[in-house]
């Protein structure tokens, strides 16, 4: 299946080189969870405090959840706040 | 003690500036800044009255902590009764005034009646006294700024001024100091105009050392210090990104409120970025983001100071905008940009620098500025009416010339400086009004973090993020984390978060180190600074004490229970795309649990027994 990992705010290092802005996309075998997903461009799985699998907020069980499927999504930011 | 326990009371109308000492009595039941001078506006004027007649009053006020070595401890408020909404405003800021109040003597300044002609405040220390600001009305806040530096020959003086745009009755001017920071929201700069007060400067060098207990005090701030340089928010990510970090988080759960809120996620998010804010220009190989920028003894400095491209439209042979200024915080970023459409970096970036430079609140300018794109795409405003200006969503033109009018109230300036809710029932169409109480919204679209339509619906001063930051939890999970999309447990969160942002608000530190700390760490830094017992407990209850006075003056003022409400857009209309596609705010499953967890009437209203319990 192939996914889209959206890296964001300090993040965005450990985007491959040509990467467009904030995304790359990748092929992954079916069944693969998101912690999988990050392991593959070596971010920090400490670092990933907010994860979104399509908008919506992964907590921490469903992170190692092989619940990726095609098309998906996943959006990561470290603790980042505003106002 | 912290208090300096004087009160600086100047009567406009007959020009006398005197001393007297501080209510400490009230100061014990209401902290300082926010809460105090709330409590003198409820004592001292008639909800009732004209917003900028002679008999409202405008307060500018400390909290305990401002001018002291605590972390942010550099926060002044704006209280007075707004001229937007009718209700109470109190509208917060950070730079360096509050401190110079401070270390000039004074935690509060009243401002009464009306001058006969234009008037500046300069303090130094125990002297105060009224000047005339003849050469000064008319100016923009920069010039103003400048001028005052130059007559007094002093580059600490410290100045809070007005702009045209409060000088030409725009509903939403904001009182700007030190030339880039705000008391931004409600009007009160409108109130400072009505008053023919143009600027306040002050010089104070006595410091701030009546603290209660020293070596307490400094062992706590110390202790507090540590928490924001070790969390990864305060620590990294705000000094880094600054608020505008946002952006992409925002529009990614599809709570992006875009084109008049039509809309919940904004295409150009990416480009309006504060990741976009560092990155490099293809002109001149420079980024946005000059540097980052911190107030009074703040630690965490999530300002932002920015640079827009020479080359572009916006500021063509315009060299006095070239320089470092005061850059986009995400609510700017997000009114200007995405609730117009308009993805253009260096024209929002410019934009808020003639916000700044005449006073405009923002976030209620480009709201407004949205409000009359999606008037004039029905047809309710033509190019008959905006003096040919063609209002089409997403013109990054004319966002620039819009400001451009508002900031002197010149032509379709003056309509635009009406307010979102004003502007839409002259032309009729009052629907498209995205409005709390007549003030706009802010940059979370209720539909998809349900939370911030109660808080919104409830807040004391109109549609404001600042007065119960729920999306700290609902998206950022801080301190835990909750479902944005559930209403179950909102009404307690939503209160919760009402009552401790106000009584940070009137401790005199910045409510962005509750991003990191909880009432556990603040509570201590005011116990060790100031005389009473300040526990978590009593933090809490001061902080519910204030909500309440807030309401209570609203409702002497005329506010009704019906008024706790969203737009119809936000409770009828469901979120197209995203997370929240399908859902409107479920206000209703919200809100009578949240007047009864407040000790109200099922309609609205603070029960005998309520008042009894904060003394009200």
């Amino acid at each position: 299946m192939r996914v889209r990992l959206e890296l964001y705010a300090s993040l965005m290092g450990y985007l491959p080189a040509g990467a467009n802005r904030h995304a790359t996309e990748c092929e992954l075998p079916d069944g693969s969870t998101a912690h999988e997903l990050l392991d593959r461009f070596g971010v920090p799985r400490d670092k990933a405090h907010l994860v979104l699998r399509n908008g919506v907020f992964l907590h921490a069980p469903e992170r190692d959840a092989p619940l990726l499927v095609d098309g998906d999504v996943i959006a990561v930011w470290p603790p980042v706040a505003g106002g | 003690m912290a208090w300096t326990r004087k009160i600086l009371r100047i009567d406009l109308t007959s020009g006398t500036c005197t001393a007297e000492a501080l209510n400490m009595a009230w100061a014990a039941d209401y902290l300082g800044q926010r809460g105090l001078a709330t409590k003198y506006l409820s004592e001292e004027v008639d909800p009732t009255c004209d917003a900028l007649g002679p008999d409202n009053k405008l307060i500018m006020t400390t909290g305990p902590l401002t001018g002291t070595m605590a972390s942010t401890g550099g926060r002044y408020s704006v209280v007075t009764k707004s001229p937007l909404t009718g209700l109470v405003a109190c509208s917060n800021s950070g730079g360096f005034i509050g401190a110079e109040m401070k270390n000039a003597g004074w935690d509060m300044i009243i401002f009464e009646g009306k001058s006969p002609e234009p008037v500046y405040l300069y303090v130094e220390n125990d002297t105060a006294e009224l000047r005339s600001a003849a050469g000064l009305w008319g100016k923009s806040v920069w010039e103003t700024d400048e001028l005052l530096h130059k007559t007094h020959q002093d580059p600490l003086l410290r100045v809070a001024c007005i702009g045209r745009s409060a000088e030409q009755g725009c509903l939403y001017a904001a009182v700007v100091n030190d030339l880039h920071r705000a008391a931004g929201r409600s009007g009160v700069g409108t109130v400072m105009a009505s008053k023919n007060l143009k600027a306040v400067a002050i010089r104070g060098t006595k410091g701030v050392g009546n603290v209660k207990d020293p070596k307490g005090f400094m062992d706590a701030v110390r202790a507090g210090k540590q928490v924001l340089a070790d969390n990864a928010v305060t620590g990294q990510g705000l000094p880094t990104y600054g608020t505008q970090v946002l952006m992409n988080v925002i529009n990614g759960i599809g709570a992006m409120p875009t084109r008049n809120m039509r809309e919940v996620q904004f295409d150009g998010a990416h480009k309006i970025s504060g990741e976009a804010m560092h990155e490099p220009r293809k002109s001149d190989g420079k980024p946005n983001l000059t540097t980052n920028a911190g107030c009074f003894g703040c630690t965490i400095a999530c300002g932002r100071i920015s640079t827009v491209d020479r080359g572009h439209f916006s500021v063509e042979n315009k060299p006095e905008y070239w320089g470092n200024s005061g850059g986009l915080e995400y609510e700017a970023a997000w009114a200007l940009g995405s609730d117009t459409g308009v993805d253009d970096l260096d024209a929002i970036t410019y934009v808020n620098f003639v916000c700044n430079e005449d006073g405009i609140d923002p976030i209620s300018f480009g709201a407004t500025v949205a409000a009359a794109m999606e008037l004039f795409e029905e047809g309710a405003i033509t190019t008959a009416d905006t003096g040919g200006i063609d209002l089409s969503f997403n013109r990054a033109d004319t966002l620039v010339k819009l400001a451009e009018l508002t900031a002197k109230g010149e032509g379709f300036g003056k309509d635009i400086g009406l307010g979102s809710k004003r502007l839409c029932e002259k032309y009729g169409r009052p629907e498209l009004s995205m409005t709390v109480k007549s003030q706009e919204f802010p940059a979370y679209d209720p539909r998809g973090i349900q939370g911030m339509g109660l808080a919104y619906a409830t807040s004391n001063r109109g549609a404001c993020h600042l007065r119960g930051y729920t999306v700290a939890s609902e998206v950022l999970g801080i301190p835990v984390k909750t479902d944005p999309l559930a209403t179950e447990g909102k009404a307690e969160l939503v209160k919760a978060f009402q009552d401790a942002t106000a009584a940070v608000d009137s401790s005199g530190l910045c409510v962005f180190t509750t991003f990191a700390w909880s009432m556990e760490n603040i509570a201590p830094q005011v116990d060790a600074a100031c005389e009473g017992d300040w526990s978590v407990d009593k933090m809490l209850e001061v902080g519910e004490r204030i909500w309440n006075l807030e309401r209570d003056f609203n409702m002497r003022a005329g506010m009704t229970a019906d008024q706790d409400t969203l737009p119809k857009r936000l409770l009828k209309d469901a979120a197209n795309v995203g997370p929240a596609k399908g859902r409107v705010n479920d206000l209703d499953k919200m809100l009578p649990e949240y007047y009864a967890l407040r000790g109200w009437t099922a309609d609205g209203q603070i029960t005998p027994e309520t008042r009894a319990r904060f003394g009200l």
